[in-house]
């Protein structure tokens, strides 16, 4: 395990609603913070594989959202895109501690291609 | 380097080919089609269903404008290509624009034939071959007037009954003695045109046309013995002839068509002749099963593959007129030597014959009962000796001494290299054999894993009986289409128990619905919070996170992730004061367009979504507020100037367009819901293509309702006629919640419309008046929930957080 300091605290479990998402704005892309219905939370870039929609203004479905733009559907554990279309989207380490929601800062700061 | 290849025309044949040659060599050639007709490759066999309104334009499409982007295909639509240099090895069209090719496919399929008799030329007349053609007829129809049909062929009888079925007087003059005698004998033909006369289309036998009447446009059509019908509308339907002008002057070898040898070589071996153009084995063809057999080899033929030859195969004919059945295949003229067996039942309208020689069968016709059109097809194509089978050889493979016959039985006996898709030539195996491989469980997955029955689609009952023959129970076609893979359920069933079991919240709903996932998709989230929250005004809580981002966030979301936001103008009506809001908005955030949308109102386009709530303050300051522009909702009520100023002005259409919006905004609906009020019959307002619209007239408000002018383009149905704005409004609204308690999800009002039917819609809103009034009391009760304006919910405190990033760590980049 990483040591605490290769964490960033990016704000509290509770800023992000069930079923919904929030953005931060991180080097790159920005990034998309999910909660699904059983409160599990991840991390992708907010950009899809497809034509760049902004994918944390989706509807969260299970672990997957589906993209705003054209409907394609993506993992938000692996980042894969399901069904018949195919991409990935990269996803960021995520932890949680005592209420807030921490990014993996190695992650962040290198710049996606 | 990539040949270049010119393709002319691009019709079904060159598209059938493309795709084989894509698949076979990919990237061997730099592809560029011209094409007069301005659009992309459509199945022009089923433009008979998009006449008669069974299917849109969009479900007839094979490849749409991605598929030439895909394969890097230049298309040029609406580029006739008038000349071909064969010494310098470019064609040219008429507006200049040149191609090289080093090869080139001439597929100009046929032109209709026009009899010339005086006034052919004549507004009013038509021929029936392409899109076009189809939206004229529709056009035409509107007037719900008299059409006469030329040709009693496959072609006339289709388009009598799409122009019958759009709600004309249709009248069908036929040359010969009976219909479609090409394809039918006698007694068939005789039996269709009872069916046809049955369904209310005039028919009249031996009828030579004479003259067409009229001044200006079409009147009527005079027959040789004198008879005069009166018509708005003539479709001419009595032939094609190959389109072979520009090869002719070209100095190819024309004959009937522009002749190929079996390698469908022109007389110029760099030049392909393709479709119903070419004329090979002597032959010219008018059907798709040949011509995609020519594409096959022409495919080949580019790809290298030299063996490849065209040998032309008897083909089968069937109608496609929803509810008539017919089949026949060979020939069937009585001659020497041969034999028929027939079979008549009148009672029940069904007659089939056999045509034999040599113990073989030679043709075949079959009326009312066609199941095992398939099965006799096999025989003859194989030229089987049936002198075992021939004593009970007439009632097909499923006879077994008396009992009751299996309707599979056909198919089960067919060999599995019989052919079921004579269209795209896909045999029986090839289908069994995919649905096992794949697991395939519905006809849509064996379309698009075989290409069967997509083309015309009279093979569709004999796909499904393969599929009854290789699943067993496991596959159901009386089975409703399920909402979503998350529900055997379809959307009706799934209202109804909303209401039998009050079901008042979307996990509710899922545990006792037995939902098969955990928590629905995006298909089926948003319909059943519409739907939940239709049936329980007042009770259930919306769940914005089963919206769509547009209705979650009340603006609508562009290919760059920003918003655009649409502001009312109710009735389409504004003042200098709004004007200024916008202006000082558009400034202050640099919002980068601002457009007249086609809804008469005003479109901020490219806001930053941290900025809506701000956006929206301002503009709710100024008195605006959430145009619905996003959502399944009322969008405008568009309306003329009328009385206020217009000299034509029967009634204050802006006034009565403005009292509706501002009665009916906010109220959800299945999908969106515009409307017009025009302040006269010259209709400025364009109500007569709207979900509702009014028509003013001096005696009152005429109701519109079902029209279309998106995806699909419809003029309105008359729903009634009332005195007073009152009464108008009264109407409008029962309509409305009729439409938003019946109407499933994403369904336009024109299509619930169809799907329910007019007059039941009309005996609940117009003859039932204590419907009506109940209607519009659970329409007023469930506003009271609704007008709240969204944007002035979300510009304040914690509901604004969500429009903004959580975190800001941008910083990272400059620490690195
Ligand atoms: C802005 C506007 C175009 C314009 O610049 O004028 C527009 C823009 C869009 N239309 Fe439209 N339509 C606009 C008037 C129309 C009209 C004309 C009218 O309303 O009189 C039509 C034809 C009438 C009709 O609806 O039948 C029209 C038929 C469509 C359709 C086809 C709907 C159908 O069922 O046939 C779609 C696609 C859909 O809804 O699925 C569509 C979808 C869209 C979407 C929402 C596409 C999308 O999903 O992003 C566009 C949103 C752009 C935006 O962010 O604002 N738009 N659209 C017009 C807004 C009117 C308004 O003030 O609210
Ligand atoms: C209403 C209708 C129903 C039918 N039903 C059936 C059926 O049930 N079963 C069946 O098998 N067949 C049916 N057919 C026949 C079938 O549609 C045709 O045989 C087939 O589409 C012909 O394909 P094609 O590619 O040869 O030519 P087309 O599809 O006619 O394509 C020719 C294209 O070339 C373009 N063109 C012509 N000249 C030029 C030029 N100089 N430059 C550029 N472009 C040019 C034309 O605009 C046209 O788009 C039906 C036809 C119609 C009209
Ligand atoms: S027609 Fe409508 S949907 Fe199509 S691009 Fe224009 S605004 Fe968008
Ligand atoms: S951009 Fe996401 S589906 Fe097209």
């Amino acid at each position: 395990m990483n040591a605490l300091s290769d964490w960033v605290d990016i704000g509290a479990v509770d800023d992000v609603p069930v079923r919904g998402s929030r953005t931060v704005k991180a080097p790159g892309d920005d990034i998309a913070i999910f909660k699904s219905a059983d409160g599990s939370l991840f991390a992708v870039r907010d950009r899809c594989p497809h034509r760049g929609g902004p994918l944390s203004q989706g509807i969260v479905h299970g672990t997957s959202v589906t993209c705003p733009l054209h409907n394609w559907v993506i993992s938000l554990e692996t980042g894969e895109v399901q069904g018949p279309d195919v991409g990935c989207v990269k996803t960021i380490p995520l932890a949680v501690r005592d209420g807030r929601i921490l990014l993996s800062a190695a992650a962040l700061s290198r710049k996606v291609a | 380097m990539a040949e270049k290849l010119v393709v002319i025309g691009n019709g079904m044949a060159p598209g059938r080919a493309l795709e084989k040659l894509f698949d076979k060599a990919p990237g061997t050639y730099e592809v560029t089609i011209f094409n007069a007709e301005p659009r992309v490759n459509y199945d022009r066999i089923m433009l008979s269903p998009v006449l008669s309104g069974e299917k849109s334009f969009d479900e007839i499409i094979i490849h749409g404008d991605s598929w030439y982007i895909d394969h890097n295909v230049m298309l040029y639509k609406g580029f006739r290509i008038d000349e071909i240099d064969r010494e310098s090895k470019t064609v040219t069209a008429s507006d200049g624009t040149t191609a090289e090719y080093d090869k080139l496919i001439i597929a100009t399929g046929s032109v209709p034939i026009v009899i010339p008799v005086p006034g052919h030329d004549l507004p009013g007349v038509l021929t029936y071959r392409d899109l076009d053609d189809v939206q004229a007829m529709l056009l035409a129809a509107q007037s719900r007037g008299k059409a006469v049909v030329i040709g009693g062929g496959l072609l006339g009888l289709e388009a009598a009954a799409g122009l019958s079925d759009r709600g004309m007087d249709v009248t069908v003059l036929h040359l010969m003695p009976t219909l479609m005698e090409r394809q039918l004998d006698p007694t068939a033909g005789h039996l269709l045109r009872k069916e046809v006369e049955a369904r209310g289309i005039n028919v009249i036998t031996e009828a030579n046309t004479k003259a067409i009447l009229g001044d200006k446009k079409v009147t009527g059509i005079e027959l040789e013995d004198g008879t005069v019908i009166p018509a708005d509308l003539i479709v001419m339907a009595v032939g094609i002839r190959s389109n072979s002008a520009i090869a002719k002057n070209a100095g190819l070898t024309v004959n009937r068509g522009i002749v190929v040898d079996e390698t469908m070589r022109t007389s110029d071996p760099d030049i392909f002749a393709l479709g119903e153009c070419a004329e090979a084995h002597g032959q010219v063809f008018g059907l798709v099963a040949p011509l995609y057999e020519m594409a096959s080899v022409v495919a080949s033929q580019l790809s290298g593959d030299e063996s490849a030859r065209f040998d032309p195969m008897v083909t089968a004919t069937k109608l496609k007129v929803t509810g008539i059945n017919l089949f026949s295949a060979g020939d069937f003229a009585e001659a020497d030597g041969r034999d028929e067996i027939v079979l008549r039942d009148a009672a029940r309208g069904i007659y089939r014959r056999l045509i034999l020689e040599d113990n073989r069968v030679v043709g075949t016709v079959m009326y009312g009962d066609t199941s095992d059109g398939a099965w006799f097809f096999d025989l003859l194509k194989r030229g089987e000796d049936i002198s075992d089978l021939r004593e009970t050889l007439i009632f097909g493979p499923g006879y077994a001494g008396g009992a009751a016959l299996d309707p599979t039985a056909a198919v089960a006996a067919l060999p599995d290299d019989a052919e079921i898709c004579g269209c795209n030539g896909i045999c029986k195996g090839a289908i069994t054999g995919k649905i096992a491989e794949l697991g395939l469980t519905s006809l849509d997955d064996v379309r698009a894993h075989t290409k069967a029955s997509v083309s015309c689609g009279t093979c569709t009952g004999l796909v499904e009986q393969l599929l009854t023959l290789t699943l067993g129970d496991a596959y159901d076609p009386a089975a409703v289409q399920p909402m979503c893979p998350c529900t055997d359920l379809g959307h009706d069933d799934i209202r109804r128990l909303i209401v039998a079991h009050e079901l008042k919240t979307i996990p509710d709903l899922m545990q006792a619905l037995e939902w098969k996932s955990s928590c629905g998709c995006a298909k089926c989230r948003p319909a059943l919070n519409y739907y939940v929250l239709a049936t329980w005004p007042g009770e259930y809580v919306d769940d914005g996170q089963s919206r769509f981002i547009n209705e979650r966030v009340h603006a609508n979301i562009q290919k760059d992730g920003t918003y655009s936001v649409v502001p009312r103008m109710w009735g389409g009506m504004t003042s200098a004061k709004e004007l200024r809001a916008i202006a000082d908005v558009v400034d202050k955030f640099e919002i980068p367009s601002v457009k007249c949308t086609g809804g008469q109102r005003i479109d901020m386009l490219g806001v930053r979504k941290e900025d809506l709530p701000a956006v929206w303050a301002d503009l709710n300051a100024a008195g605006l507020v959430s145009g619905h522009a996003y959502g399944k909702a009322l969008r405008t009520v568009k309306t003329c100037v009328g009385t206020d100023w217009c000299r034509f002005g029967t009634q204050d259409s802006t006034g009565l367009g403005i009292r509706i919006e501002k009665f009916m905004w906010g109220s959800w609906t299945p999908a969106k819901v515009k409307m017009a009020v025009s302040g006269c019959p010259r209709n400025c307002s364009e109500a007569t293509c709207k979900d509702v619209g009014i028509v003013c007239v001096d005696s009152g408000f005429d109701i519109h309702f079902a029209g279309a002018a998106g995806l699909d383009i419809k003029g309105t149905e008359v729903l009634t006629h009332v005195a007073t704005e009152d009464e108008a409004l009264e109407v409008i609204v029962a309509l409305v919640q009729l439409y938003r308690e019946q109407g499933r999800y994403l369904e336009r009002i024109y299509k619930w419309a169809k799907r329910v039917g007019f007059d039941s819609i009309h005996a609940s809103v117009v003859e039932d008046t204590d419907k009506r009034r109940a209607l519009f009391d659970r329409f007023v009760f469930s506003q009271k929930f609704s007008q709240t304006d969204p944007w002035a919910e979300r510009t304040e405190g914690a509901r604004t957080q969500e429009f903004r990033p959580m975190a800001d760590l941008s910083y990272m980049e400059a620490a690195e």
